[in-house]
């Protein structure tokens, strides 16, 4: 089967620091890859050259085993890879409908912004993630961590996405909600989008992937299966930066 | 997915002004303005608000406010502009010299030739929008601060004007031109009703539109007696605007000479309302464009994107630094429509032409609501804001307040306005 992603020996440096050192990942329909690591092991500047916030210095990244070029977030687009960003990516002082249609808006055939097809379509895909989610009038600053992340996440999937990127999508969540996004993440995976998460928690990327990618300085340590490894050979992993005798 | 959201889906009641949906800020600085117009309406008894004073109160306003409604835009994307008076005078000097020197004495147009005003015009328009999209590129592509790049040019545009100009006024202005400076151009009564008129039409079908697109969603609409009230109220603002603005008449005098000047002789109680100036009608059109821009435009809803969180925008592949670019042209754009009709109005290019005014564009703006964190502001609102401080201006030289007494007020106004918004948005739990 084609890897779905497919990133070979992406190298970026910063200054002479090598943020990501010939590093290479792949991801398949359907699956689920934890990237894990210390802060500034690399993994969220290695996703960027997917997501088209940085480009690499070098490798190449393919797409159904197509080489693509990646040049800003709009290439990411136009590829159906979404993201979902620690930070969110919202801008506070809009309201949901304006969020999830930021730079890629329903226009009237007069060129006009279509407010009401936005608001209808933003209803009709939060009433499937979201059900109890009322505040459509309201700026998001008004809304709660639970509120903004699903908004973050239907702007992602609104899009027919088939590459999902999600950077810590539980950091500011409580157990509830935490939940929710979790058995989000299985339905998605259900429908064979391919998902990528940067975590830090090793028993989330226990519970929800399929394999998970090591990373420590700029490079990669290894990639194991998750039901192959215990907590503990990942959490070596992280800390070390040795793979695991019995996973090699 | 919060368990405090589990409530039943059933609206809560809403009181009558709930029902009606008007924005309570809009309703706040309304109220304000109305408290300024009745303090000094009771302290002139009555002089304040006669047609006459209100007439001249519109006309003084124009032209800070076509500038208030682009630095709306400028502030909201987080930057600013301290150029603006700068680039009116600039622009100002190029159409004095353009209209009394250049275009008879270079390119041998007749005083009075009918191109003199297009062709003027088109210049200023140019010399402003050009100066717009330099601040603009140095702003966004070259990242140097708005406040450095306008400040430089506050410093540097007014000067080239004076070397342009040799440090002289210009006068006379061509006639044409000067239909734009506010009492020398006005619809006259019967045109003022019948633009009243569309104007009330085209507000009617634009409520109406929206409702019938809400309704075709499914989303919740104003009763139909809200929507009766909205929809008599601004018609109702609308024709009384006209009204007073048509009775409002021409000196006798005036009259006398203008039919002398045709040969005539004026009959016996004859009398004759200005109308609307064509300034006014200018300042109004550019509201409808710029409100329509902000709302309904992808260009809009940018600039409001970028000013909430500029990461978010970028990530959005929303180009920030061409709409830098766009923003700062469109300022100067409107710097020069404002040296048109400022310069219309003085009929004449004095070289202090415009001073100041980047302080009372930015007040402006501010008072009516523009948040200097970025990200919220209003067009309604900037327009508001000018002419809460022309009116205070106006109204305290009518009381015989003299101007070192006027600065301080408008001072104190607008750090009063600046902490009732910050007071109001703390409410509505707004950052």
């Amino acid at each position: 089967m084609t890897p779905l992603v497919e990133m070979r020996d992406i190298s970026i440096a910063f200054g002479g620091i090598k943020a990501v050192d010939h590093v290479s990942i792949d991801l398949y329909p359907g699956e689920v890859v934890g990237l894990l690591g210390h802060n500034g092991a690399g993994k969220s500047t290695l996703i960027k050259c997917l997501s088209g916030a940085y480009r690499a210095d070098a490798g190449e990244i393919y797409i159904d085993g197509q080489k693509v070029d990646i040049r800003n977030t709009r290439d990411a687009r136009a590829l159906n890879i979404e993201t979902i960003y620690q930070t969110l990516a919202l801008a506070d002082n809009l309201d949901a409908a304006s969020n999830l249609f930021l730079g890629r808006e329903l226009v009237t055939p007069s060129g006009l912004l279509d407010e009401s097809r936005m608001e209808a379509e933003t209803r009709r895909i939060m009433a499937r993630l979201n059900p109890n989610f009322r505040k459509f009038a309201d700026p998001v600053m008004a809304l709660s961590g639970g509120q903004r992340q699903s908004v973050a996440i239907a702007r992602a999937v609104y899009f027919n996405a088939r590459i999902l990127i999600m950077d810590e999508p539980t950091a500011a969540l409580g157990p509830q909600e935490t939940q929710m996004v979790a058995e989000l993440i299985q339905e998605l995976k259900r429908q064979g989008l391919g998902i990528f998460l940067i975590e830090h928690d090793i028993h989330a990327v226990m519970k929800l992937c399929d394999r998970a990618v090591v990373m420590k300085n700029g490079q990669r340590v290894g990639t194991v299966r998750v039901d192959e490894v215990t907590d503990d050979d990942i959490l070596g992993m992280i800390i070390m930066g040795k793979k695991p005798a019995q996973a090699a | 997915m919060h368990m405090s959201d589990l409530s039943p889906a059933a609206p809560p009641r809403r009181n009558w002004l709930q029902q009606l949906e008007i924005d309570l800020r809009l309703l706040g600085m309304i109220g304000a303005f109305a408290l300024v117009c009745l303090c000094f309406w009771i302290v002139t008894d009555g002089r304040f608000l006669s047609a006459r004073n209100i007439f001249n109160l519109t006309i003084q306003t124009v032209s800070v406010a076509i500038m208030a409604t682009g630095m709306v835009f400028i502030i909201v994307c987080r930057h600013i502009d301290l150029s603006v008076g700068a680039i009116l005078a600039l622009a100002s000097a190029m159409m004095g010299m353009m209209q009394a020197r250049w275009l008879p004495g270079i390119f041998g147009l007749e005083l009075g030739h009918p191109l003199i005003a297009p062709l003027t015009m088109v210049t200023g328009l140019l010399v402003g929008t050009a100066i717009g999209a330099l601040n603009g590129w140095l702003v966004g592509y070259q990242r140097i601060p708005a406040f450095i790049v306008t400040l430089g040019g506050l410093l540097i545009w007014r000067y080239v004007g004076w070397y342009l100009t040799a440090g002289q006024t210009i006068a006379p202005l061509d006639q044409t031109f000067l239909l734009f400076g506010g009492a020398e151009g006005t619809l006259g009564v019967t045109t003022s009703w019948i633009v009243g008129g569309l104007a009330s039409i085209a507000a009617l079908w634009v409520i109406y539109g929206a409702r019938r697109r809400k309704q075709s969603h499914g989303f919740p609409v104003r009763p139909i007696w809200a929507e009766g009230a909205v929809m008599a109220l601004v018609v109702g603002l609308i024709m009384g605007f006209v009204a007073i603005l048509n009775s409002y008449e021409l000196p006798q005098a005036k009259l006398k000479r203008i039919f002398e000047a045709r040969g005539e002789v004026m009959p016996e109680g004859y009398t004759q309302g200005y109308g609307l100036p064509i300034s006014v009608l200018i300042l109004i059109l550019v509201a409808v464009a710029m409100t329509v821009i902000a709302r309904r435009t992808r260009f809009g809803r940018y600039i409001f994107a970028t000013g909430g969180n500029p990461d978010a925008a970028e990530l959005s592949g929303i180009n920030t630094r061409l709409l830098t670019v766009k923003i700062f042209a469109l300022m100067g754009f409107l710097c020069g429509l404002s040296a048109i009709i400022a310069q219309a109005r003085l009929q004449s290019h004095p070289n202090d032409i415009g001073t100041l005014d980047e302080l009372r564009v930015i007040a402006a703006a501010v008072i009516g609501g523009t948040a200097l964190s970025g990200g919220i502001g209003t067009i309604y609102g900037a327009i508001l804001g000018a002419l809460i401080m022309q009116s205070l201006q106006s109204g305290m030289a009518m009381v015989g307040a003299d101007a070192p007494l006027q600065n301080i007020v408008v001072g104190v106004v607008l750090v009063l306005a600046v902490w009732i918004d910050i007071q109001y948005r703390r409410r509505l739990g707004m950052r």
